[in-house]
């Protein structure tokens, strides 16, 4: 390797220049743009601004690979802050991350991660193990933690297909940056919990692709009926939650009409006739 | 006390620029095409080390010459790029930035120091039809001096740059098919190989920028892909 004074330029004319030599994107620009990181760790919980947050995010297998949706609210305390903010990014061609938590923070992790995990790919010519990617993102949280302490959780999903094992894998994590693999299903945010206890009943291993896809809406659906700041699936706006299947293949996102088609079918089937009373 | 030698400006310049044009002739050649979908890099290269690499959704580099200096310089090229992306947006990484940035390195490099770099570089960028201004391709080649040039619809690079390039001066046409491009580089190459030695898919390192791919948009081609195209 050369010595990098051989590459450097006067003037800062030109952005080519820095002492890390490195594979890791985020690891750079700690060591050479600092300024570009986001810090979020100057934030004071007293401050008394509010700030947007995420809710209901959830990820399970299927028999083709892994699934991952979320709904689309962001609420600033009792407010909407937004109604269609997206929680679920693929981070490559075949990994997902979902985001429940402060929407800021949580969108801009999303961001670098996908950065994080193209730019190893092009530096080394081959791309980052499923388990290496979900480490990584670990990682990324536990640098976060200052911030977290101040209230700025982070607390994402990460999933996606391994196409060394055959097979979907998802993880969660704490806002430690504890990484656990998950075998099954798992939902997080305001609303995970009545997300999980609908799954439950539904999930199994080996569901197909189409049975995957109605379990979600049904688990989003029963989630927003119980926690106000998860947005249901709004037919009035077209608002829908995404959801994308990571399979060998690629990553698909539902289609729209899918999604309403499903949905209308279980609001039928739940109506109860002559009304609640 | 000793006195040092005098040794004018031009016998330095002189000689450092010898002293690069040794090591780069040394290599093989690397040629660059546009073709109607895109554009092609195409390199003589029987090993596993690549020299043409992706840098950007858009651009892609390939180096001659000495093989830690140029991939070093990509991987420099892959950092400007994906901090500018992360800063501003995709579209804002641009080949021309990327080639000038190198330009003035390579320059730098050349005139303050004992060593200058043993590298040539292509720097070529696919245009984008889904955006206003942005629909060109761009082909750029960087000198071990700095000195930049662009280039339309060819560009080559390595060790026997003037006959490769008399080959792709008398048959190349624009809008060829990839299939088409990939024969021409064939034979722009063979004749600028070394005697006895003959091209095929497994000597060969093909890569292209498809412009009707989304976003990332480079390819690495496997030697069975070229293969058939060289059979078509």
């Amino acid at each position: 390797m050369l010595a990098r004074s051989e590459i450097q330029i006067g003037g800062g004319l030109v952005l080519i220049r820095g002492k890390y030599q490195g594979s890791s994107f985020w690891e750079y620009l700690r060591a050479d743009e600092p300024a570009l990181l986001p810090n979020f760790s100057a934030w004071e919980s007293s401050s008394g601004v509010s700030i947007p947050h995420g809710t209901t995010v959830l990820a399970f297998k299927f028999a083709d690979g892994v699934l991952v949706a979320g709904d689309r609210l962001a609420t600033e305390g009792h407010r909407v802050a937004s109604r269609d903010v997206e929680k679920v990014f693929s981070t490559d061609s075949h990994s997902l991350m979902a985001i429940s938590g402060a929407a800021g923070p949580c969108i801009e992790m999303g961001r670098i991660l996908s950065v994080e995990l193209e730019h190893y790919e092009k530096i080394e010519g081959e791309a980052l193990e499923l388990e290496g990617k979900a480490n990584k993102l670990g990682q990324m949280i536990r640098q976060n933690l200052p911030a977290a302490m101040q209230g700025l959780v982070v607390v994402p999903l990460f999933a996606g297909y391994d196409l060394r094992r055959k097979a979907g894998r998802l993880w969660k994590y704490d806002i430690t940056g504890g990484r656990y693999e998950e075998t099954e299903f798992e939902a997080t945010g305001s609303g995970g919990v009545y997300a999980s206890e609908s799954l439950r009943k539904s999930w199994n291993a080996e569901m197909s692709a189409s049975d995957a896809v109605a379990a979600t809406v049904t688990a989003l659906t029963d989630a927003a009926d119980q926690d106000r700041a998860t947005g249901g699936i709004d037919l009035q706006r077209k608002i829908f939650p995404i959801i994308c299947l990571a399979t060998e293949d690629s990553i698909r996102q539902v289609e729209d009409d899918e999604i309403e088609g499903i949905y209308r079918a279980l609001v039928e089937e739940r109506t109860v006739p002559g009304g609640a009373n | 006390m000793s006195m040092p030698f005098y040794v004018s400006p031009e016998q330095v310049m002189a000689d450092k620029a010898e002293f690069a044009r040794k090591g780069i002739a040394r290599g093989k050649s690397i040629v660059a095409l546009e073709y109607d979908n895109g554009v092609l890099l195409i390199a003589e290269n029987s090993t596993s080390l690549s020299k043409v690499g992706e840098i950007y959704d858009r651009i892609a580099f390939a180096g001659v010459g000495k093989f830690s200096e140029f991939d070093m310089l990509r991987k420099i090229g892959v950092r400007f790029a994906d901090s500018r992306g992360y800063q501003y947006s995709r579209d804002d990484v641009r080949g021309k930035a990327l080639a000038n940035a190198y330009s003035q390195a390579v320059g730098e490099a050349f005139t303050n120091q004992m060593k200058p770099l043993e590298v040539e570089m292509i720097v070529a960028e696919v245009g984008d039809d889904s955006l206003v201004g942005h629909e060109h391709n761009s082909l750029y080649r960087i000198k071990f001096d700095g000195f930049i040039s662009d280039h339309k619809g060819f560009c080559v690079i390595g060790g026997n740059v003037e006959d490769v390039q008399s080959v792709l001066d008398d048959d190349y046409e624009e809008g060829m098919t990839q299939g088409d491009a990939v024969q021409l580089g064939l034979k722009a190459l063979t004749r600028g190989a070394s005697d006895n030695s003959t091209l095929d898919a497994t000597t060969l390192e093909v890569c292209i920028l498809d412009r009707s791919r989304s976003r990332r948009k480079f390819t690495r081609l496997s030697a069975d892909i070229v293969q058939d195209m060289l059979n078509a």
